[in-house]
């Protein structure tokens, strides 16, 4: 089983601010569960997009139900990759985001695509998407539940830590609530088939 | 911010700083010029490609944009 998440929102900064920020939101307050961060990849294509690879090293904290079921010696780092394209022609950041290990007890994959508008040049819209999954045997359920509690709460960290990043390069104290054009979806899907190829509708 | 390798976290950084001002001033701008980031991003990933395989983090081979494949709208 496979639970989908969707979620747009607006970031109240240029593109290119928020592009350049993206690469500079570590360390900030909200990101302490993030230990590591690493570029292993990086090549600019004849097309000129920059492809890049980072190895992000970061807690796994279960809760306590999740901590008596596992054994004790399971590893509490987590790795995640997390590849992306920033593409300066169309005026696009795609980042896909997925963890390496513990993929038994929980498998969380992310695409977010920062997409700057003619119509909107002084915001930024994102766009995020997300797949949970589990394959431990009769717990799949609470597991995903959990998994997309904590997906939304990183999700919020990780707003919070890009606009840290994004005060930074302006030069100015950290404040301003996040504008939200928010349209929360959270959909299950019962199958683990091919995520359809449209946009999904929410209500 | 650390790198997974502690003695690469310098190198790290210094590569961090280069890339950043390249990326702001020549990429989004569309300046072509060539990367002046090369010699230090080649210094740290020898250092960090190390460490991954000291700690075997599994990231060998593994396709850009992997499950995206399963997973594109």
């Amino acid at each position: 089983m496979v639970k989908y998440f969707c979620n747009n929102t607006d970031v109240r900064s240029t593109w290119d601010l928020v592009v350049s920020a993206f690469w500079q939101r570590y360390p900030n307050p909200f990101s302490t569960h993030v230990l590591t961060e690493d570029v292993v990849y990086r090549e600019v294509t004849a097309d000129n997009r920059l492809l890049s690879r980072r190895l992000l090293m970061k807690t796994n904290r279960l809760p306590r139900w999740a901590e008596h079921i596992f054994p004790s010696g399971i590893s509490r780092s987590v790795y995640i990759i997390e590849d992306s394209i920033v593409d300066p022609v169309n005026r696009s950041l795609t980042t896909y985001t997925w963890n390496l290990n513990h993929t038994t007890l929980m498998s969380v994959e992310e695409r977010c695509v920062f997409q700057d508008t003619v119509e909107q040049p002084a915001t930024t819209q994102l766009k995020r998407e997300a797949w949970i999954s589990s394959s431990v045997y009769g717990f799949s359920r609470p597991i995903q539940e959990f998994g997309l509690a904590r997906l939304k709460s990183n999700q919020v960290k990780s707003m919070k830590g890009l606009e840290y990043a994004l005060s930074n390069l302006q030069g100015e104290a950290p404040q301003r609530p996040l504008r939200d054009s928010v349209k929360d979806a959270a959909k299950s899907l019962a199958s683990a088939a091919a995520a359809p190829q449209k946009p999904q509708q929410y209500i | 911010m650390n790198s997974v390798g502690e003695a690469c976290t310098d190198l790290k950084r210094e590569y961090d700083q280069c890339f950043n001002r390249w990326f702001a001033e020549k990429f989004l701008k569309g300046d072509r010029s060539g990367d002046p980031c090369t010699e230090t991003f080649r210094k740290y990933q020898r250092c960090v490609q190390k460490a991954i395989k000291e700690k075997d983090i599994p990231i060998d081979g593994v396709e850009f944009m992997g499950p995206n494949k399963d997973n594109s709208t």
